[in-house]
């Protein structure tokens, strides 16, 4: 008995072995890790300018306007608002620019009656540092008059003095940078899952097709043909998204672009044991479709709907987690099961997922690996001999 | 009955309305080499899958060395399957290796059982070249290997020789006769009886998921009608017909094929032809394996 179980385990071994082999000689593996690579640099450059222009304005000034150039700066930088000043000639070539977006707005008119020229949309805290301007000249102007000895002091006592804020639930200055975490590493597990979900469902078909399954069948069961194959499949989209992973926070902590590599790193971890998770849940279910054809060209009628399962929950998934990832519907999306595996590890990303939520929702995709299991086993040893036509699912299933 | 032969005992199958197997009987000895013959849907396949195990059967029993076969027996016996099947894009020594080990073999075994048998048929050119990219016939060298190259301790093979150049079929043939000579029981089917007829130990004739005839060719061909063939220029048409027992089966220009009912006397003939004259030949005529199949055939077909 211990001897069968122990040949068992070696024909899976050997099984597995084969498909990393394969997989890793191929150039896809090669080609496919670097494409998402490269795509994952370039979103993360393109996250770093956007994130960088978001408190930057250029602001023209014109006329008399012209004098208060210095000041603007500074009491901009008091706000964390950066600005760049640009002397502009007349207010029709500033009117123009403005309107080819070269300024954010132009500011005209004398230091005490400022006028500003936005496109559409005024920064509020722009605004809010011109008014502050204007009334500044106001202030200082009926100082004078009252005959105040030093109105420039007196001006920056009250323009220095602020409230003193406390918070009950102190923001989390994090928070953005962990939401995108989150959100690039829903993408990631969704992709692979349903790239090597694919992968098995093609090499099932790629062994019906060219009928060598008869001949692996007279000497392993199904089961160890179906394990072997999940199992080598899963470990290389394990090392992909491993790859992708250390890279990715590599190359993240090296540009600054993340400060908070110690929570990357956590949410990297969760999204490799989530990826197994949701690699196992899908993968027999790819299998059991692949062995209802007997030809690579029929591949995608069969696994369709699962496809389509897979990408309306994730497409679902992300616009709840983008519009609200604290929403009891994020919530409770993220412990339904066939959707855990992608909401779940972007919800502990974002670290909004507390322990007895993460706890549920492994449970829950376990049971449902165990039925999945159960149900695409018997489903692919019932169907895997039978080439020719394709194998109906009701007959497949008695 | 010996214990160390593969024995099929009473094995049915039938396919919803379709009876592929009736009660299929028999067994291949130590060292035998037994090739099984039927018209096409006899079920000739359907056995053989039911041995390997790839198909259950409703009914009857596969033994080996007295034991009915089970998973872990069936390790040890090698198959080529009538589709053929290889992973396309595995080159051939890796594949070979690869199988030898999902049969249970060492990896340095099976590299060294692998190398053994590409060079054994011809292939050491082509060891590192995908299957897909060789011809069929060198394909199905490869497959060949893939039955052989775990040590197995029985082989069975569906239409082995179908598709070769006469001299892979060469090749083929010796490997078989090796194999059996190191007293593995061997089991093919073919359709090339002439070639079934001059290698096979035993020979067992399949009619409709039935075994109707099996035995050493020698046995079939003494069991079946005895014919004569004579050659009398001179004889009149009609020579031979009141001769008891005999009935002419052939008529060419001066030759004439009779089939003789048990018991009767040649030499009787011989002197009835003697009296129309010259006798150019005279010749007892043993029917080819082809003959008796044709026989067998028809006569399901009568009933
Ligand atoms: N999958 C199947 N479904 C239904 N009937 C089948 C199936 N496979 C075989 N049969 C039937 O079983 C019978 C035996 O077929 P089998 O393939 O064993 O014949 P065979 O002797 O190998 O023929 P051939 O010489 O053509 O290879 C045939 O009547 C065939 O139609
Ligand atoms: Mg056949």
């Amino acid at each position: 008995m211990t001897r069968l179980v122990r040949e068992g385990r070696r024909a899976v071994w050997l099984i597995a072995r084969r498909e990393i082999a394969m997989q890793l000689r191929s150039k896809g593996f090669a080609v496919s890790t670097g494409v998402i690579i490269l795509v994952l640099a370039g979103y993360l450059l393109l996250h770093t300018t956007v994130l960088g222009t978001g408190a930057r304005s250029t602001v023209g000034l014109t006329g008399q306007a012209s004098a208060v150039a210095g000041q603007l700066r500074v009491a901009a930088e008091q706000l964390g608002h950066e600005v760049r000043t640009v002397q502009v000639p007349d207010a029709d070539t500033g009117r123009e620019q403005v309107a080819d977006g070269e300024l954010d707005v132009l500011v005209s008119g004398s230091p005490s009656t400022l006028r500003v020229l936005a496109d559409s949309q005024l920064d509020e805290s722009l605004r809010n540092v011109l008014n502050g301007l204007t009334r500044q000249q106001v202030l200082a102007a009926k100082l004078a008059e009252a005959g105040v000895e030093d109105p420039g002091a007196t001006l920056g006592s009250v323009y220095t003095s602020q409230v003193r804020v406390d918070y009950l639930n102190p923001p989390d200055a994090d928070l953005d940078q962990r939401l995108v975490v989150g959100l690039v590493l829903a993408v990631l597990l969704y992709m692979s899952v349903i790239t090597y979900g694919m992968q098995v469902a093609t090499g099932v078909v790629e062994e019906k097709s060219s009928r060598i399954v008869e001949l692996l069948l007279a000497t392993v069961r199904p089961w160890q043909l179906l394990l072997g194959k999940v199992a080598g499949i899963g470990t290389v989209g394990l090392c992909q998204l491993a790859i992708v992973g250390v890279v990715g926070l590599t190359l993240t902590s090296v540009t600054g672009v993340l400060t908070v590599s110690g929570v990357t790193a956590g949410a990297l971890l969760w999204g490799l044991v989530w990826y197994l998770l949701g690699f196992f849940l899908y993968a027999t279910v790819f299998a059991a479709a692949g062995s209802l054809v007997s030809r690579q060209e029929e591949t995608q009628q069969v696994t369709g709907p699962m496809m389509a399962i897979l990408v309306i929950g994730f497409v679902i998934g992300f616009n709840v987690l983008l519009q609200g990832a604290t929403s009891s519907l994020a919530v409770g999306l993220s412990l339904v099961p066939l959707l855990s595996p992608i909401m779940m590890p972007a919800r502990i990303a974002m670290g909004l997922a507390p322990a007895w939520q993460i706890a549920v929702a492994i449970l829950g995709t376990l049971a449902m690996i165990a039925l999945v299991t159960w149900l695409a086993g018997k489903i692919y040893g019932n169907a895997v001999l039978r080439t020719g036509s394709r194998v109906k699912l009701r007959e497949a299933l008695n | 009955m010996p214990s160390t032969c593969l024995e099929i005992d009473r094995v049915s199958k039938r396919y919803g309305e379709v009876v592929a197997l009736r009660e299929m009987t028999f067994e291949v000895r130590p060292g035998e080499l037994f090739g099984f013959v039927g018209s096409n849907g006899a079920g000739k396949t359907t056995t053989m899958r039911i041995v390997l195990g790839v198909l259950a059967a409703d009914s009857g029993e596969v033994r080996w060395n007295g034991a009915p076969v089970d998973f872990a027996t069936r390790t040890r016996f090698g198959y080529m399957p009538e589709e053929r099947g290889l992973y396309p894009k595995m080159k051939v020594l890796h594949q070979l290796a690869y199988l030898a080990e999902l049969h249970g073999m060492s990896i340095q075994a099976a590299q060294r059982n692998a190398e053994f048998w590409i060079g054994k048929l011809g292939l050491r050119d082509r060891r590192q070249d995908t299957v897909q990219s060789l011809s069929l016939g060198n394909q199905q060298r490869v497959q060949l290997c893939a039955a052989l190259v775990h040590e197995p301790e029985v082989l069975v093979l569906d239409e082995p020789f179908s598709g070769l150049d006469p001299v892979a079929v060469d090749v083929m043939s010796q490997v078989l006769r090796d194999k059996a000579d190191e007293g593995v029981p061997v089991l093919f089917s073919s359709h090339q009886l002439d070639l079934v007829q001059r290698l096979c130990d035993r020979v067992g004739i399949v009619r409709s998921g039935q075994m109707v005839a099996a035995g050493t060719v020698a046995e079939l061909r003494s069991g079946a009608a005895a014919r004569l063939i004579v050659e009398a220029p001179d004889a009149p048409a009609d020579w031979a017909r009141g001769l008891a027992g005999v009935t002419v089966t052939e008529r060419t220009a001066g030759r004439w094929t009779l089939e003789l009912a048990p018991g009767t006397d040649e030499q009787r003939i011989l002197h009835a032809a003697l009296a129309t004259g010259p006798v150019t030949e005279f010749s007892r005529h043993k029917p080819t394996l082809g003959e008796l199949f044709r026989n067998v055939v028809t006569e399901g077909d009568a009933r």
